[in-house]
């Protein structure tokens, strides 16, 4: 199979879905003629041109609000946060109107819209910049949030995202744009992932690990390492989506292996973790030979060191192991 | 504040095509929010409704003179004053009377309250409750019609108190930049809450000036008089229409009560004098009563008549709210997901809700 970069994975998404729907507008801060802050928009102004590709001003509450009132006439705007740690500065229009909207109205209004951008730590750039808010957004009923691991899932997620007739929030990843996988050849025909389907990434029998976004690749490290020198075979589960969950491959998987690791990069209080774990105690209590662990962001805002950042602070394949041999 | 008409505006071009009935409707559109407004404040100290009432009434004329002028492609959003927009917008009087009794025959199936009316089959889209939060929405709406080719605008309403939020400044910016066809109007009654305009704002004359700053076209508007809101509102839509470029209006007006019902203080940042004299000299009704009467376009028994309809039509719809059923529990968890409420594979695909 062919491979793309996961960066290009999302721009061929965007670019079919420019393609498919005239109501498609990507906006969001450098997208247009800079070619994105990231790239991951590259060349798509030259193609699709002004009305389609729109750069916005430094101003997140602005532009996410006029997307939302836009999506209310049947615009589909596909807004780029620079940064999801930006999300602050849009909070009001976020969680209020896009999540609210169809409530408030009784069920006469809906928000078509995508709001997407890199949602992680790793890349040393401090506090304000590393935030990871799915679980945040996750907890607004209303809202849909998806993680995508992999070049195929941005792919395959992105097109579903933009599909759907609910408010979905995209969390990619910086440290992911730049990494290559598989995925299939748009001439295979229309390739989407739908929203509420996790993937088990590894099968296994002895551990259930359960991760979404560049977390799943940290637990794939990690079941390699504890097959190799510890004799012990791992199952790895990629949530993808957040919310909606599917709960479903997630309680089958804990039931085969009767134990579970969760790997978060969001920080522990209230985590997508904690809710899953909740979970997990509540569904399969009986089919549990030990506690739920997980392995979170070590909880403090995100340090600058880059010698502790990823190595200490993150989650890291070390510790998922250690939690693993702690419950064996 | 004290703008007072000094120019006759009722020869303007858009309200020379104003028919005699036009006018007539005109008045009794205002007299059914007036009447609206009384007999829900009415029903609220009644113990029948939860929440917070904000009324309308003394504003009448802004939002039934602007929205007098509005065609099939022209759009409006507000702020939680909103029975006013909704009712001027088209909206029957039930459905609004039947939301504020939280009953699933509300515009909003009880879901809403007083705050969040919406009709957007008649281009209305709330009732939104975060002061100043609604203001990106509205060039959104404008937004999106120009994106569909459309000959239209967005009337965005907001409040005094709603210019110093920064979404409004972002919003102000991103219309001029983008020649985008919304007509911000400032609903200024002189009061953020509690908090007189010269305690709140730092403004030279006038509030609307501040578009200068962003390059943008401005008025100041006497909000009692409804030909000159007509007249240069109009002017500002036919600049959304035509130039596709926005405009910061600023409609002086009053509200007899407080911020909402539950407003501890209204009687004590306001003189009673203040708000006699704006019963007195400024009522929009009355001035517009007094108006076609002097045109001899209405007569006393004219508008005797329209207050009875009146007073029948706001009696029929709190029969009907008392009529309808309060919503079943079910209904908690519904008009959440577009999706999910439409049985789409999408909606029936992974946990949308975490209950217990």
């Amino acid at each position: 199979m062919r491979t793309l970069l996961y960066r290009h994975a999302l721009r061929e998404a965007f670019d079919e879905e420019l393609e498919r729907d005239d109501n498609v507008v990507l906006m969001g801060e450098e997208v247009a003629q800079y070619n994105g802050a990231y790239k991951v928009t590259e060349g798509l102004w030259q193609k699709w041109g002004d009305k389609r590709i729109v750069d916005t001003p430094i101003s997140e509450a602005g532009f996410i609000g006029m997307g939302i009132g836009a999506s209310m006439l049947g615009v589909r705007p596909v807004m780029e946060l620079m940064f999801w740690s930006f999300h602050s500065v849009a909070f009001d229009q976020l969680v209020n109107n896009a999540a609210c909207m169809r409530y408030m109205s009784g069920g006469l209004a809906n928000c078509p819209i995508v709001v997407r951008g890199p949602a992680n730590g790793g890349t040393n750039v401090g506090a304000t910049h590393t935030h990871t808010p799915e679980g945040l957004f996750a907890a607004f009923p209303g809202l849909k949030v998806v993680s995508p691991a992999t070049p195929a899932d941005a792919k395959g997620l992105m097109k579903s995202a933009i599909r759907d007739n609910d408010p979905v929030y995209v969390m990619e990843n910086t440290l992911l744009y730049g990494m290559e996988g598989e995925v299939p050849d748009p001439a295979d025909g229309d390739f989407v992932i739908p929203l509420g389907k996790a993937e088990v990434k590894k099968e296994g029998t002895d551990i259930s690990l359960i991760a979404h976004g560049r977390s799943t690749l940290i637990a794939l490290e990690a079941a390699e390492i504890l097959a190799a020198e510890h004799g012990i075979n791992a199952e790895v589960v990629d949530l993808r989506s957040i919310r909606p969950l599917d709960e479903e491959t997630i309680m089958q998987s804990v039931r085969k292996t009767h134990r579970a690791v969760l790997v978060d990069e969001s920080k522990p209080f209230c985590g997508v973790s904690a809710q899953i774990t909740t979970m997990i105690q509540d569904q399969c209590f009986d089919d549990l030979d030990a506690p739920v662990k997980r392995v979170c962001t070590v909880d403090a805002p995100g340090i600058y060191a880059p010698a502790l950042e990823v190595p200490h602070q993150l989650p890291t394949a070390k510790r998922v192991v250690e939690q693993v041999l702690s419950i064996r | 504040m004290e703008a007072t008409t000094s120019q006759d505006y009722s020869q303007a071009p858009i309200n020379q095509q104003l028919s005699a009935e036009d006018k007539i409707n005109l008045y009794r559109s205002m007299a059914r929010i007036r009447r609206f407004e009384q007999e829900s404040l009415k029903r609220y100290q009644g113990g029948q409704m939860g929440g917070f009432l904000h009324l309308y009434i003394g504003q009448e004329s802004v939002a039934v003179g602007t929205l007098s002028l509005c065609g099939p492609h022209d759009h409006a959003i507000t702020a939680y004053r909103c029975h006013g927009h909704a009712l001027a917008s088209g909206m029957s009087m039930k459905e609004c009377m039947a939301e504020l009794y939280g009953r699933i025959d509300g515009c909003s199936r009880g879901k809403g309250g007083s705050m969040h009316f919406f009709a957007p089959d008649k281009n209305f889209w709330g009732g939104h409750g975060i002061v100043g939060g609604q203001t990106p929405l509205g060039l959104g709406l404008a937004y999106g019609v120009k994106y569909l080719g459309l000959e239209g605008a967005c009337f965005c309403y907001l409040g005094d108190g709603a210019i110093n939020q920064g979404a409004f400044h972002e919003s102000l910016n991103i219309a001029e930049l983008f020649d985008i066809p919304v007509i911000y109007v400032i609903e200024n009654n002189g009061y953020s809450m509690g908090t007189s305009q010269v305690r709140s704002s730092a403004f030279k004359e006038t509030l609307a000036r501040r578009a200068e700053a962003y390059d943008m076209e401005w008025d100041v508007v006497n909000g009692e008089d409804i030909y000159e809101v007509r007249a240069k509102c109009h002017v500002a839509l036919e600049r959304a229409h035509k130039e596709k470029k926005p405009t910061l209006l600023e409609l002086n007006t009053y509200r007899y009560y407080g911020h909402s019902v539950a407003d501890a203080n209204a009687k004590k940042y306001r003189s009673p004098e203040e708000v006699a004299d704006y019963k007195k000299n400024h009522d929009p009704l009355n001035l517009w009563k007094t108006r076609l009467l002097a045109e001899g376009v209405l007569s006393e028994e004219i508008a005797k008549e329209i207050n009875k309809e009146v007073r029948q039509e706001v009696l029929d719809a709190v029969a009907f709210a008392e009529a309808s059923p309060t919503p079943g529990v079910e209904t908690i968890t519904e008009d959440v997901y577009w999706e999910v409420d439409n049985n789409t594979e999408a909606g029936n695909t992974g946990r949308h809700f975490f209950n217990d």
